[in-house]
């Protein structure tokens, strides 16, 4: 008897598995030294270069980093996902792919890179193959506002928030033209759907976010973060807890209005695989659907990050400051959009049009009308 | 201007990506294209008519419409926003002839029954005549 010899499965998992649980680790410290790295990086630049050069090269390196950091998480939500989605539903879930399943996600990612390409019959090829890009461009050059710490972002707009309701509008034209461009019905409704859920979310999101302006004054997302500091534990100066308690509603309302516009569920319509299949991305196979995979993942990072700014003071915290504890927050805001998905049922599409128009907007107008009546009194 | 840098940079690193993404999985990816690999998916049926052809709730082009509306409006709020603290009362004011004026336009919208999906004599219609009735 003894033991069977173990295959070279196992062998690899087995070395893999400690690889990227420490990996995991490693990046959250890396993530919490960022500040120190920065700040460093940039003596050493402003020292051997023209500042044209030193700033070009300072967003070049930001850019980088913040793109490897938007490309490797949806690798760990996605795997997080199922793994909630698994507990609440009394399931294990992933387990055979590395310990507890890491590994899981690396795998299918190479599966669906080698997976065939197919475009179908009748198809608009080109912009077929243009929708991908477009969602996922969209998905991160919103990411180029979002502050990590004092003077660590990498496009310090001064029209930050205006600019994240432009840019981020780029992901719905790009789910249309998937939609259109696939020669498939399920596909166009889907499309046509989402398009009609994410414009008509739009609207509160922006009244929601401009709730907040109004209170600040600004539209830079660090003059955000900055109205929030200071007060008793350095927290309760944060938004949420301001404006008589109304911004705790202002706060439930852009969550909301993140989750449709992210078409997460219960405002998955465009792709409730009970009705459409799988919506816009029917006829996408391959890497494509990676594509979007990874644009949607990295949409609901932003979206949570959006309203950590917005409302839960950015990086600032009670103990500590800085990106560590901004992702932290951020990763619990996401860890919420995860438990709804797997609690609340799909809305259907009068219901999800009824609750925008009638009471999203309507409270999202009160929100701004109060904001409004006492930042003009304060002055 | 130099910030914008930044946004153009995210943009092409974006781009870059799908395309590297794309480039590798086209290189790697087997290519075996079959009559019905390629056809459109319609639940395992051959796909009967085009879709281009389908029909679409007229709310859509009602929704869009009001939509529009409202998203110039959130445009035209922006710098009122932004500077509301410094000018103070005549501000809100006048911001507040605005919003109230579309606040009145929703109302009245939301009045003439457009917010429904199904309207009320479209369900009474769906009523009485079950067999030609269509869903949207």
């Amino acid at each position: 008897m003894g033991l069977k010899r173990p295959d070279l499965e196992t062998k690899i998992s087995n070395l893999l598995s400690p690889l990227v649980v420490a990996g995991a680790g490693g990046a959250l410290v890396l993530i919490a030294l960022v500040p120190q790295l920065a700040a460093l990086i940039r003596e050493q630049l402003q020292a051997n270069l023209s500042p044209t050069a030193a700033a070009v090269a300072a967003s070049a390196i930001g850019v980088g980093a913040t793109v490897f950091l938007v490309g490797q998480l949806p690798v760990f939500l996605i795997w997080f996902e199922r793994k909630v989605a698994a507990h609440i539903q009394d399931r294990l879930g992933p387990m055979r792919v590395g310990w507890h399943g890491v590994l899981q996600s690396f795998a299918d990612g190479i599966k669906l890179v080698f997976k065939e390409d197919i475009i179908v019959n009748g198809a608009d090829r080109f912009l077929f193959k243009l929708a991908p890009f477009l969602v996922l461009m969209g998905a991160f050059s919103a990411f180029a506002v979002l502050p990590w710490h004092t003077g660590l972002v990498v496009s310090d707009l001064n029209i930050g928030l205006l600019y994240v309701v432009a840019i981020t509008s780029l992901g719905s034209i790009g789910l249309l033209m998937a939609g259109w461009a696939s020669n498939n019905k399920y596909a166009l409704y889907g499309g046509m759907r989402s398009a009609a859920q994410m414009v008509s979310y739009e609207i509160p999101t922006a009244i929601v976010i401009l709730s907040v302006v109004v209170q600040v004054g600004s539209l830079n997302l660090q003059d955000v973060i900055s109205a929030q500091l200071g007060g008793f534990g350095n927290f309760a100066n944060w938004h949420i807890f301001r404006l008589y308690g109304l911004n705790v509603i202002g706060f439930v309302l852009f969550f909301i209005c993140g989750l449709a516009e992210t078409n997460r569920s219960p405002f998955d319509i465009p792709e409730a695989e009970s009705e459409l299949v799988a919506g816009f991305h029917t006829e996408y196979s391959g890497i494509r659907f990676g594509l979007f995979f990874l644009a949607e993942y990295g949409a609901m990072f932003f979206v949570a990050g959006l309203t950590v700014v917005l409302y839960l003071g950015g990086w600032s915290g009670p103990f500590f400051e800085g990106p560590l504890v901004f992702f932290i927050k951020t990763l619990a805001l996401v860890f919420v959009q995860m438990w709804l998905r797997w609690t609340l049922p799909r809305l259907r599409v009068d219901q999800l049009m009824a609750l925008c128009w009638k009471y999203v907007i309507p409270f999202a107008f009160l929100v701004l009308l109060v904001a409004a009546l006492a930042s003009a009194g304060a002055s | 201007m130099i910030e914008y840098v930044g946004v153009l940079m995210f943009l092409a690193a974006g781009a870059l990506l799908a395309a590297a993404a794309t480039t590798v999985s086209g290189l790697v990816a087997p290519h075996n294209p079959t009559r019905e690999k390629l056809m459109p998916y319609e639940c395992g049926e051959n796909p009967v008519g085009s879709p281009w052809g389908v029909q679409f709730n007229i709310r859509f082009y009602v929704f869009v419409l009001v939509f529009l509306i409202f998203d110039v409006e959130a445009v035209m709020l922006v710098p009122w926003a932004v500077v509301l603290k410094e000018l103070g009362t005549p501000a809100l004011i006048a911001g507040f002839i605005f919003i109230g004026m579309l606040v009145l336009g929703l109302a009245d919208v939301w009045r003439k029954g457009d917010l429904e999906w199904v309207r009320e004599e479209e369900r009474a219609a769906l009523k009485t005549a079950p067999k030609n009735a269509k869903a949207a």
